[in-house]
């Protein structure tokens, strides 16, 4: 489990890295909560882009990010999703829920 | 029931069997030649079956998880992933997207998402004894 985070002008980009599954999700969970509650963001990101593989268990970290940016006031954006993330992310219904990024290179 | 080819594993639930458990499936449907697309979806709906094993069915210690797959006829693979834990006593609410009985960690979309990446899906249950899902994933034939 390894992720690097970033802090531009109030907007934290979170990279998640791997497979994220139920043995993964909570140190991805608690890596989050903790960024966020460090940085207090306006917007929040999670990138994707390096994530391999996502079950329902992934699903729950986005949910996690999504109640503790609107407790604070702000936004939670996801990008960079591959096919099989991205195939999950949409059969949850995720995306009524949290806007997708397109990646700005 | 005719079938080509089989395996049969069995492993404790552990959380690190999680990522085995989808691997292994994945080389054994590799037989069927299957897309991108359709390894991702096995290995998506193996890995909810798997892990609602270990969340849900054997809450006080480890007990083990059977999982059998089978090459049938018309391309199709087979799977069977069975517990003996604590069963589910109401199905219909389990099976509810967005129930879960597993806490803020959980996004309760596990059958969902079996139901929706697979040909079929079934699951049943008896409360004390344990928990069977049987889905199958027909895989599409390549020139």
């Amino acid at each position: 489990m390894q992720f690097t985070s970033y802090l531009q002008n109030s907007h934290l980009t979170i990279a998640l890295t791997g497979e994220i599954d139920h043995h993964s999700a909570k140190q991805y969970m608690d890596a989050i909560t903790g960024k966020i509650e460090a940085y207090v963001p306006e917007t929040c990101v999670l990138d994707f882009q390096d994530v391999t593989f996502m079950d329902s268990s992934g699903i729950a970290v986005v949910i996690n990010a999504l109640r503790q940016m609107k407790r604070l006031g702000g936004a939670l954006q996801v990008t960079g999703l591959m096919p099989q993330p991205l195939k999950v992310f949409l059969a949850a219904g995720m995306n009524k829920l949290v806007e997708i990024k397109e990646k700005v290179l | 029931m005719k079938f080509e080819n089989y395996m049969i594993l069995e492993f404790p639930s552990r959380s690190s069997n999680e990522a085995f458990a989808r691997a292994a499936v994945a080389c054994f449907a590799a037989q069927l030649d299957p897309t991108m697309e359709e390894l991702g979806d096995i290995r998506t709906a193996v890995s909810e079956a798997v892990t609602n094993c270990i969340v849900h069915a054997y809450p006080n210690d480890l007990g083990i998880i059977s999982l059998r797959c089978r090459i049938l006829k018309e391309n199709t693979l087979d799977i069977v992933i069975k517990d003996k834990g604590v069963g589910i006593a109401d199905l219909e609410q389990a099976r509810r997207p967005m129930f879960t009985t597993g806490g803020a960690e959980r996004s309760g979309m596990g059958f969902t998402i079996m139901e929706s990446f697979m040909t079929s899906f079934s699951v049943t249950s008896i409360p004390g004894k344990g928990t069977t899902v049987h889905m199958r994933r027909r895989i599409q034939k390549r020139k």
